[in-house]
């Protein structure tokens, strides 16, 4: 569905894709991951039709280029650094409803869907809003129509748990019908999302792998975690989990989304001297 | 609605959401309620009365300020949209390149048009309901000469949006394009020129090409065209090309020359990266 054949894209002599060639079928969960100048937002401006560039990109057989409409069309695009758009919340997605040809009440569906009070923010300038709010509108924009390519940098990266948890469940709803590609610094963010990773570095392709993951993206774990003392910020960061304690901060109970799982053990890592246990199940 | 219009529509509310609209929208209302207040229009000059007085020196006000607001204002919402990030976003929508460009212009040109012409009108107004006399063919040339100025001016700046890449470039860009359009008028270098005896069809050259030079000979044969006042190259223009000539190319120059340069700013963006 998506190439990329041999693209090169030089800024000022400082060639920020070197040659990349990709394949990605329907299907496919990619996640894009690499450090910071490894060309990662580069590969997906060309891929939007954005930058001009060497080589060729091609979505379902067209140019992003040279069929912006048809091919844009079909694209859901989540940013990393949301737009400081000043416009109400209510006049972007009535905006991007419209240029897509899409009922913007499947969006405002997809934004009470995601935990916001859609009568609360529709008035509020959407530059006001707090960064995981914002991440939330532009990923209903994204879902709440026929996008059968996801292109999202660092999606869940400002959604508390229950959001990520719905978030996780609506990409779960497409995974057979779309190609996402999901781009983050980290593989530990997005591991559990997807099933092939591409790592970039310095324009180039460093490794192209799958990932075999029985864990379904909507399944959720149940998880207690037993420490050897109290500790209070350790209390604080669980409480952002969602997680309880009934015995003075020992064992706390709550649930993960199957796909936070590495992110969830990620954290526990930093507290490792404290914890004597970990069940998830 | 098409995906040009909405695209007006967007630019024309973020725009009049705004401070800088506030400001802009402010002076220029700001300046017919001092006009008024000083009792222009209870005074004479060369002949001019009542309102057509008031008109007279609000346009000769115009030509100083509008064309930088235009500029400034232009560049640093178009060059700072892409800046930070508003092109990546909303270029990924489906909306076609010439519908967003053309779009944002046209919306563009509403919003610095309206509260130039939104003055002039409610002046205008205030003058019917206080019986003071209005001169309409006036009223519908300086509109026009305005609409002129304001569309060549809005090209201007699209394109200097366009070849800049950072927000600080293209309003550096702006403000040298206006200092130095501002600098070639009659009564400036120009004037120098010719007392420096350089070919004078050099000079009417460069007179003939400013377009900041058009309106302000448009709108001074309108009511005083003496070559003191004029200036000698548009003196030389004027006597060569008549009233009415004159008139009609400096609406039309201006109009072509921003459609010109809108129209390279479109085919660079086109063909360039979009953020």
């Amino acid at each position: 569905m998506i190439t990329f054949n041999n693209v090169s894209k030089t800024f000022r002599r400082h060639k920020v894709l070197d040659g990349v060639s990709l394949t990605i079928e329907k299907g496919e969960r990619v996640a894009l991951v690499g450090s910071n100048g490894a060309g990662k937002t580069t590969l997906i401006r060309c891929l939007l039709g954005e930058y001009l560039h060497e080589g060729e990109v091609s979505i379902g057989g067209l140019s992003p280029r040279g069929h912006r409409k048809d091919v844009l069309a079909r694209v859901g695009f989540v940013p990393q650094i949301p737009p400081p758009l000043k416009m109400p919340v209510g006049e972007l997605v009535g905006f991007a409803a419209a240029v897509c040809n899409s009922d913007p009440e499947r969006i405002i569906a997809m934004v009470r869907e995601l935990g916001l009070d859609w009568d609360q923010v529709r008035r509020l300038p959407f530059v006001k809003l707090s960064g995981g709010m914002k991440q939330k509108i532009l990923i209903s924009i994204a879902l709440g129509r026929d996008s059968d390519l996801l292109i999202m940098d660092e999606p869940a990266a400002n959604l508390d748990p229950e959001a990520r948890h719905i978030f996780f469940h609506l990409l779960h709803e497409r995974k057979e019908r779309a190609v996402m590609l999901i781009t983050s610094h980290r593989l530990d963010e997005v591991a559990a999302l997807v099933n092939r990773v591409v790592e970039m570095d310095q324009g180039k392709v460093a490794l192209d792998d799958r990932v075999a993951d029985d864990l379904e993206m909507t399944a959720k774990l149940d998880g207690i975690i037993r420490l050897t003392r109290a500790e209070p910020a350790f209390a604080r960061a669980m409480a952002d989990w969602n997680f309880v304690c009934n015995d003075g901060g020992l064992t706390w109970t709550g649930v993960v989304g199957g796909p936070d799982r590495l992110r969830f053990l990620g954290f526990l890592a930093r507290y490792a001297g404290l914890v004597a246990g970990i069940e998830l199940k | 609605m098409n995906a040009l219009m909405l695209t007006a529509r967007l630019d024309i509310a973020e725009s009049l959401r705004a401070r800088w609209f506030m400001f802009y929208a402010t002076i220029f209302g700001g300046i017919v309620v001092l006009l008024f207040v000083f009792g222009l229009t209870e005074s004479r000059i060369l002949g001019f009365t009542g309102l057509s007085r008031l008109l007279v020196t609000y346009i000769q006000l115009c030509v100083a300020i509008l064309p930088v607001f235009i500029l400034i204002t232009t560049v640093r919402s178009v060059a700072g949209d892409r800046d930070a990030g508003v092109f990546e976003y909303m270029l990924s929508l489906p909306v076609p390149l010439a519908a967003w460009f053309w779009g944002k212009m046209v919306g563009r040109f509403i919003v610095v048009f309206m509260p130039v012409f939104g003055a002039m009108a409610c002046a205008s107004l205030y003058a019917l309901v206080r019986g003071i006399e209005v001169d309409w063919n006036l009223f519908l040339l300086y509109t026009t000469l305005l609409v002129a100025l304001a569309w060549a001016f809005l090209g201007i700046g699209m394109l200097i949006s366009t070849i800049a890449r950072s927000p600080d470039v293209a309003q550096t860009g702006a403000f040298l394009t206006w200092l130095i359009l501002l600098l070639f008028l009659d009564l400036i270098l120009l004037g120098v020129m010719v007392r420096e005896q350089m070919p004078v069809e050099f000079v009417v050259a460069l007179a003939v090409a400013n377009p900041l030079q058009c309106f302000r000979t448009a709108a001074i044969l309108l009511f005083d065209p003496q070559m003191v006042v004029l200036g000698p190259a548009a003196y030389v223009i004027l006597d060569a090309v008549g009233r009415t000539g004159y008139l009609i190319f400096a609406i039309a120059y201006p109009v072509a020359l921003g459609t010109l340069c809108a129209g390279i700013g479109y085919h660079l963006f086109r063909r360039g990266d979009l953020p």
